[in-house]
């Protein structure tokens, strides 16, 4: 006889709970057992003691939340299957999900439209087998990924997220056939995507109707970008470094007046080695020295009170605004017009990704 | 009797370790780091709120003494952000416990 296998639902909303098990109840072809919890410890206490193959968790509760919960169980039951479902469309939190290491991250709403997806998702995650297979890719290129999509002829939207900066790649039956990122389509976003070091990546559906935009094969596409990076790793000649170096300045350059922003100026954190580099401002010394020292005062503060990582530091005057964040072993130090408007530390995170590519 | 003891004993036995809370409220500072008033509970150590006091006047003065005097800092962390606004010399710090799911605010004001 097969055996049935444990869905535990978490969520705070008893009535949604009640929704939930309901759906899944019905239109799990595998039968499920659907077991519920309201909050995060009788969840726990129930991981403990029955034999749960996947958890579908919230991630707004009380007390314990969904990201706290999902960090916890990835610990405590490594084989475990986790799904978030949340009503939060911030696209922070999917990332945050993804980035502990969840298995699925659905919205609340797209899971009402779209449930015959939804359910099949779940499916294939009760179905793998735990003894054999594979899951999650690491260490793997952004290449590596999509000559993978590509060979085993798929068809699906990989959405690619490096921090604030998101990417989307339509892959029709093996085909490549769009690409979109920072503003730019087709070809030239997929050579500016596969710049990106690092980063997370999901399956969405299929756009079978998506109008394509690139008609290049894939692999010619890859050798072309392998090659500018090459390129760009290695340059000798001296015309060639002084060319590309104009090139990054214009760039930077744009994407400063894009954004609004009066100036970036990146400066080597303490301890470490490198020059300080800045674009639209003439006070480098000045800036680079508070840059140093607001950023080691910070970060004392934050280890002293515990109070976890530094996000970002803000200041202003009646003249600018300015955004501190640290990136790797290079703190930035942003500055805005006091009358700037919309997501100042987004914006100065996208400047800040965009900097390094 | 006893079985309670055992099961509770049982089950908190090495939870021991010292958590210090974050700190939630106001605190004036002056010139010199001096505490002037506060509504941070009293349980939180004076120590490490004259040290955030400190750190704090040494923000505005770091940015003074480079041709950028600031009239407001906020410090985002992971779990707690400080607001501080320059007082004369001095400054009022505001201190906000954050959750996992709290937004980050998006305009740099309180």
């Amino acid at each position: 006889m097969e055996k049935r296998h444990k869905i535990l639902l978490l969520d705070d909303d008893n009535d949604w709970l009640a929704l939930c098990r309901e759906m899944l109840t019905a239109a799990l072809p595998s039968k499920p057992e659907i077991i519920t919890a309201s909050t995060a410890r009788r969840a726990l206490a129930l991981l403990e003691t029955e034999s749960i193959r996947l958890l579908v968790c919230d991630l707004k509760m009380p007390r314990i939340d969904g990201l706290q919960m999902i960090s916890i169980v990835r610990r405590r039951f490594p084989e475990l299957r986790t799904v978030v479902l949340s009503g939060m469309e911030d696209e922070e939190f999917r990332s945050r999900s993804y980035a502990l290491g969840v298995d699925l991250f659905w919205l609340k709403s797209e899971m009402q439209r779209n449930s015959k997806l939804f359910n099949e998702c779940l499916e294939s995650l009760l179905g793998r087998d735990t003894q054999s297979g594979f899951r999650g890719i690491q260490s793997k290129s952004l290449m590596d990924i999509i000559q993978m999509e590509c060979l085993s002829r798929s068809s699906t939207v990989l959405r690619i997220t490096r921090g604030p900066l998101v990417a989307k790649l339509w892959i029709q039956d093996g085909d490549l056939i769009d690409a979109e990122t920072e503003g730019a389509q087709g070809e030239v976003a997929f050579q500016r995507l596969l710049a990106w070091r690092m980063g997370t990546f999901e399956n969405l559906p299929a756009e079978p109707n998506r109008p394509r935009t690139i008609t290049k094969p894939v692999n010619a596409l890859l050798l072309e970008s392998a090659q500018s990076m090459d390129e760009n790793t290695a340059p000798t000649e001296p015309e060639v470094i002084e060319a590309q170096s104009h090139r990054k300045t214009i760039w930077k350059l744009s994407q400063l007046t894009r954004e609004g922003a009066e100036f970036v100026i990146s400066v080597p954190t303490a301890g470490t080695k490198g020059e300080p580099e800045a674009i639209g401002t003439q006070s480098i010394a000045s800036l680079t020295h508070w840059t140093q020292r607001a950023n080691d005062i910070a970060l004392r503060l934050g280890e002293r009170l515990g109070a976890g990582p530094l996000l970002h530091l803000t200041g202003q005057n009646l003249e600018r605004q300015v955004l501190l964040l640290a990136r790797g072993d290079r703190a930035f130090l942003v500055g805005w017009p006091t009358d700037a408007t919309g997501n100042l530390p987004e914006k100065s995170r996208k400047l800040v990704e965009t900097w390094g590519s | 009797m006893g079985i309670l003891n055992k099961i509770t004993f049982g089950l908190f036995r090495g939870s021991t370790a010292n958590i210090q809370e974050l700190p939630t409220g106001s605190v004036t500072v002056d010139r010199h780091g001096n505490i002037v008033t506060s509504t941070v509970s009293s349980a939180f150590p004076k120590k490490v709120l004259h040290s955030i006091g400190h750190d704090v006047l040494e923000l505005f003065n770091e940015a003074r003494a480079s041709q950028m005097p600031l009239a407001e800092v906020t410090l985002h962390f992971g779990s707690l952000r400080i607001t501080a606004r320059e007082l004369r010399g001095g400054a009022i710090i505001f201190l906000f416990p954050q959750t996992a799911l709290m937004p980050t605010p998006h305009s740099f004001r309180l």
